[in-house]
């Protein structure tokens, strides 16, 4: 692992930065704030099955294109999603936030998170491995891409209602 | 409570015409009997050929808490065989799917064929005498298969699976039209979502015609979708009882109403051109249009398989009050385009995270909560009793709202449980 540099120590930040932002959004159900992070072509992608799906084969837990995002959104802000009325109280840890070889002019991050979510059922623990490919637009950063491998896809889940 | 300490209760006292009691889904000691007079003696579904495509492919399965390995053997034959080294009771296998001519108990090393057989332990000099006949994998007795679906008894005897399936057989059928070469394939693997609920929970809500437009409000709100006019009470379709404890919502009446190619799927023949025009070579113009109307079956085969329009669904019961729910996109062999959305919107649907089954997963959990209060102790089970009648094929019918469906599991299961 070679040292970062002063450019590369700037981006880690904004990036750290970026993702604490995203995590807590989530946490705190600010649909529309969390929203308004993806590029018009973003996929959310959640895989099942262990690390070798294929999502243009397999199922996934979720493979939102960047109007299925917005559907799911709406589906949320009725107020008649069972699975998430009440809401789940969440609070997750972000750790681990690595660079990746940039992908273009994109950049790719990878971090672990354990996320803590209470609900009507019990308190439940995810954990995931998460990766991002993000874009700057406008001058800000935007998600192309996040995927959400979970520790423990391959076996069977709980309703995971809320935004991981 | 120890499963055999508690002594089953008198069904009689707890399932009438038009209620059960509370205790039928939250009793430990009816789960464990329902294992043994329903999971481990009718068929219950188990897998797909399609899962084990090629020679010594094998698939992990279960039938009830027994866990199956389904294998294909190098001719190509299916065994359901039960995952316990004959020796000291070891897992021989452990991963999910895989290629084997052989699986190899990791404790003491006895490896077993995928037929079944024992090929061979370490250190033969020490078995001088044994019996390596009787010392194969269990095996789930009775295995049959009907177009691709394979399903297992452990009963030794008793009714044929096309017995069992009865009125329900129709819907594989049904099913299968649905591709151009008849075949379906379940080939894109299963998302495993588990609900803190007993499984006739789910059984009894894969017929339920009422509770989509409230349960699903949500999403049908903001997709846009005409599902819920499909379960509204001007809805022409039909609940079914299908005896055997099976049933389903026929929609078709409200498909051939829309005559529409395609409407079924929320499509339409100008979308598919490539599998519109595949169905026609394949059944003729006219057939192939009626089977494009009519769409697939929304039906559950009791005890665990529901073939859910574009999905199906496997129950598992875990335990009295945890259910896992197997669920994968439907693929009709040669039509890749029809797969690729089937797909998609399965995707989309169900699962831990899906538009629709996080709520009603939500709702069997919330269900199975309320359940254990004391009063009033009954589930009423009556809706659409005074207008339900029998069809033309002598299945009773009810509106599409209608808890005709609930009322026959009941009766079967309750004969199922009092059976010797």
């Amino acid at each position: 692992m070679m040292a970062l540099d002063q450019q590369q120590s700037a981006l880690l930040q904004e990036v750290t930065q970026f993702i604490y932002r995203e995590a807590r959004l989530q946490d705190e159900h600010a649909y529309d704030d969390w929203e308004a992070l993806w590029t018009d072509d973003g996929v959310y992608w959640i895989p099942a099955n262990g690390d070798a799906c294929d999502p243009e084969r397999d199922m996934s837990i979720v493979y939102d294109n960047r109007s299925r995002i917005a559907l799911r959104i709406r589906q949320l802000h009725t107020g008649k999603r069972h699975a998430q009325a009440p809401r789940s109280r969440l609070r997750r840890v972000v750790s681990n936030i690595e660079l990746l070889e940039p992908a273009g002019d994109e950049i790719r991050v990878t971090c672990n998170a354990m996320v803590f979510e209470s609900n009507l059922r019990d308190d439940t623990v995810w954990a995931s491995r998460n990766e991002y490919q993000l874009r700057r637009v406008d001058g800000a950063l935007r998600m192309v891409r996040k995927t959400v491998n979970l520790v423990n896809n391959d076996k069977a889940l709980f309703s995971m209602s809320f935004l991981i | 409570m120890s499963a055999g300490a508690a002594a089953i209760p008198d069904l009689g006292e707890l399932i009438r015409p038009e209620h059960v009691h509370g205790s039928v889904y939250s009793s430990e000691a009816l789960f464990e009997a329902e294992l043994e007079k329903i999971w481990y003696r009718t068929w219950v579904y188990v897998g797909h050929v399609s899962e084990v495509p090629n020679a010594n492919d094998y698939v992990l399965k279960s039938i009830g808490r027994q866990p199956v390995i389904m294998t294909r053997d190098r001719d190509g034959g299916i065994h359901l065989l039960l995952n316990r080294c004959t020796h000291r009771g070891n897992q021989v296998c452990v991963f999910d799917k895989g290629n084997t001519r052989t699986f190899t108990c990791p404790y003491h090393g006895w490896t077993f064929s995928n037929t079944g057989q024992l090929r061979g332990y370490p250190f033969p000099s020490g078995y001088e005498g044994a019996d390596r006949e009787n010392l194969g994998l269990g095996r789930v007795p009775r295995m049959a298969q009907y177009k691709g679906f394979v399903f297992g008894s452990f009963a030794e005897e008793g009714p044929s699976l096309e017995e069992h399936l009865g009125g329900a057989l129709e819907a594989i059928d049904r099913l299968v039209r649905n591709s151009p070469e008849g075949e379906v394939e379940i080939t894109a693997g299963f998302l495993k979502h588990k609900a803190k609920a007993n499984w006739k929970f789910l059984v009894e809500n894969e017929t339920d015609g009422y509770h989509p437009q409230f349960v699903h409000a949500s999403i049908f709100s903001v997709a846009e979708s005409g599902i819920g006019d499909l379960y509204s009470s001007d809805s022409t379709a039909v609940t079914r009882y299908l005896g055997g404890g099976h049933s389903e919502c026929d929609l078709r009446p409200e498909f051939r109403r829309l005559d529409k190619p395609l409407g079924w799927f929320g499509t339409s023949a100008e979308r598919m051109p490539d599998y519109v025009e595949a169905m026609n070579a394949a059944y003729g113009a006219d057939k192939a249009r009626e089977i494009m109307i009519d769409g697939t079956p929304h039906t559950m085969i009791f005890p665990n398989l529901f073939i859910a329009e574009i999905q199906i669904f496997v129950l598992e019961p875990v335990a009295v009050n945890e259910t896992i729910q197997h669920v994968t996109a439907i693929q009709f062999k040669g039509a890749p385009e029809m797969n690729r959305r089937l797909r998609q919107q399965t995707m989309g649907s169900v699962g831990p995270a899906g538009f629709l089954l996080a709520d009603d997963s939500e709702m069997y959990e919330r269900n199975q909560r309320g359940i254990q209060v004391r009063d009033p102790e009954w589930v009423f089970l009556g809706r659409g009793k005074h207008r339900e009648r029998l069809d033309e094929d002598g299945f009773m019918v009810g509106d599409a709202t209608d808890e005709v469906p609930s009322r026959g599991m009941w009766a079967h299961y309750r004969a199922m449980m009092e059976a010797e």
